[in-house]
C-alpha cells in the first residue's frame, strides 16, 4: 500500500516517538526497533502490555537485535535521543513536562499497568505537537484515547494497519476513536519513519 | 495555562488545608486532578480551586484521590526472601523490634510482614506501625478484611517468599471475605502520618518505604528520606520500592547497600 503524505504548510520538528502496543507486541517491535539506525533521530518510549516480572526478557532481546541502545525506562532519567525506553511492567510510565521519566502504581487503566493511555496522555502534555504515537497490534482498547491526546496536542498520530496486526482490536479501535495521519502496514513502519525524520 | 492552574490549585490547598502537594511528581497528580474534574463536571481547574476552597467535603474527594491505595500481599516475594533469610538474622539480636510502613493504604504488607515475623520468631518482640494519611484506607486496614478471591494469588506470592504453611492458617474466611487473625492484629498499630508535615515518632529497626517515592519531586523525595533516616537505629534497615532507589539522593551517603535487587538499604556504621 503506497504511503500518501499528507500536505503541511510546514515540517514540525518532532522530539519524540511513543509506541503503545499489546498482545503480538514481540514480533511487532522485532520489525520496527531492530531496523532503526543507530542516529535515529528521536528518542522512542514504549509500552508494551506484559505480566509483572522482575527480569525484564523483552529490552535485552531488543537490546541484543538494535543497533538503539534499549533500556528499562527509570524514574528522574532525562529521556535521550539514540535510547529505546521500555516502561518496566507492574508500574504506568508517565513523561514529565520537564523531559523526564516518572512511576505511578495507581490501579489499573483499561485492565492494564502499566497503561499506553497514561503514557500517551502525560507526554502530549510534555511534548505537545513534537510527538509522534503510534498504536500497535493488540487485544485490547488501551491507548485510543491517548492517542486522541495527542491530536489535541497536534501531535503526529499513526496507526499499524489492522490487517497487518496479529491482533486487530487495538489499532482497529484507536481508528474508530480518533482521527489517525496515517494508517501503515507493519512492514513499512520503520522505513516511513526513517523517511518521515531523516530525509 | 493548565500548568499555571494546577500551581494555584495546590497553593489553594497548602494555604487552607495544610497539606502540600507542591512536591508531587506532577504529570501523575495532573491525571488525577483531571478526572476529578470530569467527574465533578466542573468547567475549569480554576473552577476546582474554588470548590476545594469552600466545600471541605469536596477537598476530602481531592485527597482520597491522591492517596494510592494499590498494594498486596508479599509484592515482589524475593524482597520477603531476602528479609525472611537474611535481615531477620540482625533483628534477632534485639530485645525489642520497631517496623515502620510508611504509606501503608490499606494494609497488605504490614499483614505480610507480621506473618514472616511470626514464622521467624520474632513477633512477640516486635511492634508494627503502618501509618498513611488517608483515614478510610487506615480504617480498612484495622479491620483486617480481604477479598477472599485474592487470596490464591497472595498465597503465590507468600510460597515463593519463603513461607512456612499456608496463608490461611492467619485468617478466617466467610463468604467471600476473609479476616486476618487478632494474633497478628495485636502487635500491628495502624496510625495517621502525613509524610509532608509529621515528625519521626519512634526509633526503627527497618522501614519500608515502597512506591512512595516514586510520587514525589527530588525536593520531597530528599526531605522525607532525611525523615526516615532519622527514624533508623544505628544500623537500622531501609526498604525502597524495586524501581526506586538512593543513587540520586542527598541521603546517599548515610546508607551502603545491603542487598541491591532487593532495595535493601542499611545505615552506615560510621555516622
Amino acid at each position: 500500500m503506497p504511503i500518501k503524505k499528507e500536505s503541511t504548510d510546514f515540517a514540525p520538528t518532532y522530539e519524540a516517538l511513543v509506541i503503545g502496543v499489546s498482545a503480538g507486541g514481540l514480533k511487532a517491535l522485532s520489525a520496527i526497533i531492530p531496523s532503526l539506525p543507530s542516529d535515529f533521530p528521536l528518542p522512542i518510549v514504549i509500552v508494551p502490555h506484559r505480566k509483572h516480572e522482575t527480569e525484564d526478557y523483552l529490552v535485552s532481546y531488543l537490546n541484543k537485535r538494535s543497533s538503539l541502545t534499549v533500556l528499562s525506562a527509570s524514574i528522574g532519567a532525562p529521556i535521550k535521543q539514540g535510547c529505546v525506553y521500555i516502561a518496566p511492567s507492574g508500574y504506568h510510565l508517565l513523561i514529565e513536562r520537564d523531559k523526564t521519566f516518572s512511576l505511578s502504581i495507581d490501579g489499573k487503566v483499561n485492565y492494564s499497568i502499566p497503561s499506553i493511555d497514561i503514557l500517551f496522555d502525560s507526554a502530549a502534555i510534555a511534548y505537545q505537537e513534537t510527538l509522534i504515537g503510534l498504536i500497535l497490534t493488540g487485544a485490547n482498547n488501551d491507548g485510543s484515547l491517548g492517542l486522541r491526546s495527542i491530536n489535541f496536542y497536534h501531535g503526529l498520530s499513526l496507526v499499524q494497519d489492522p490487517k497487518s496486526a496479529e491482533f486487530s482490536v487495538m489499532p482497529q479501535t484507536a481508528i474508530s476513536t480518533t482521527h489517525v495521519n496515517y494508517i501503515l502496514p507493519l512492514v513499512d513502519i520503520s522505513d516511513f519513519l526513517i523517511r518521515l525524520l531523516m530525509e | 495555562m493548565q500548568h499555571f492552574e494546577i500551581t494555584q490549585l495546590l497553593e489553594a490547598i497548602y494555604f487552607r488545608y495544610g497539606y502540600d502537594f507542591r512536591h508531587y511528581a506532577r504529570a501523575s497528580l495532573e491525571r488525577k486532578v483531571i478526572n476529578r474534574l470530569r467527574l465533578a463536571k466542573l468547567v475549569n481547574i480554576s473552577a476546582m480551586t474554588c470548590k476545594i476552597l469552600y466545600e471541605p467535603s469536596f477537598f476530602n474527594l481531592f485527597l482520597k484521590d491522591m492517596s494510592v491505595t494499590v498494594t498486596e500481599m508479599f509484592r515482589d516475594p524475593y524482597v520477603f526472601k531476602k528479609i525472611r533469610t537474611s535481615v531477620c538474622q540482625h533483628l534477632k539480636t534485639y530485645s525489642r523490634v520497631n517496623i515502620w510502613h510508611v504509606g501503608c493504604a490499606t494494609g497488605e504488607e504490614a499483614y505480610s510482614m507480621a506473618i514472616l515475623l511470626d514464622e521467624e520468631g520474632l513477633l512477640p518482640r516486635t511492634r508494627i506501625y503502618a501509618t498513611d494519611y488517608n483515614n478510610h484506607s487506615l480504617e480498612l486496614a484495622t479491620r483486617g478484611n480481604y477479598k477472599a478471591d485474592k487470596m490464591p494469588q497472595y498465597n503465590e506470592n507468600y510460597l515463593k517468599s519463603g513461607g512456612k504453611s499456608s496463608l490461611s492458617h492467619y485468617y478466617q474466611q466467610q463468604g467471600n471475605i476473609i479476616n486476618f487473625d487478632d494474633s497478628l492484629k495485636k502487635y500491628i498499630t495502624f496510625a495517621n502520618h502525613n509524610l509532608m508535615k509529621d515528625q519521626v515518632f519512634a526509633q526503627m529497626h527497618l522501614v519500608f518505604c515502597r512506591n512512595v517515592l516514586i510520587y514525589f519531586d527530588a525536593t520531597l523525595q530528599n526531605s522525607v528520606l532525611n525523615l526516615l533516616k532519622e527514624s533508623l537505629i544505628h544500623r537500622g534497615f531501609l526498604i525502597l520500592g524495586d524501581k526506586e532507589s538512593l543513587d540520586f539522593s542527598q541521603q546517599r551517603e548515610y546508607f551502603e547497600n545491603y542487598a541491591n535487587k532487593e532495595r535493601i538499604y542499611r545505615l552506615c556504621a560510621n555516622l
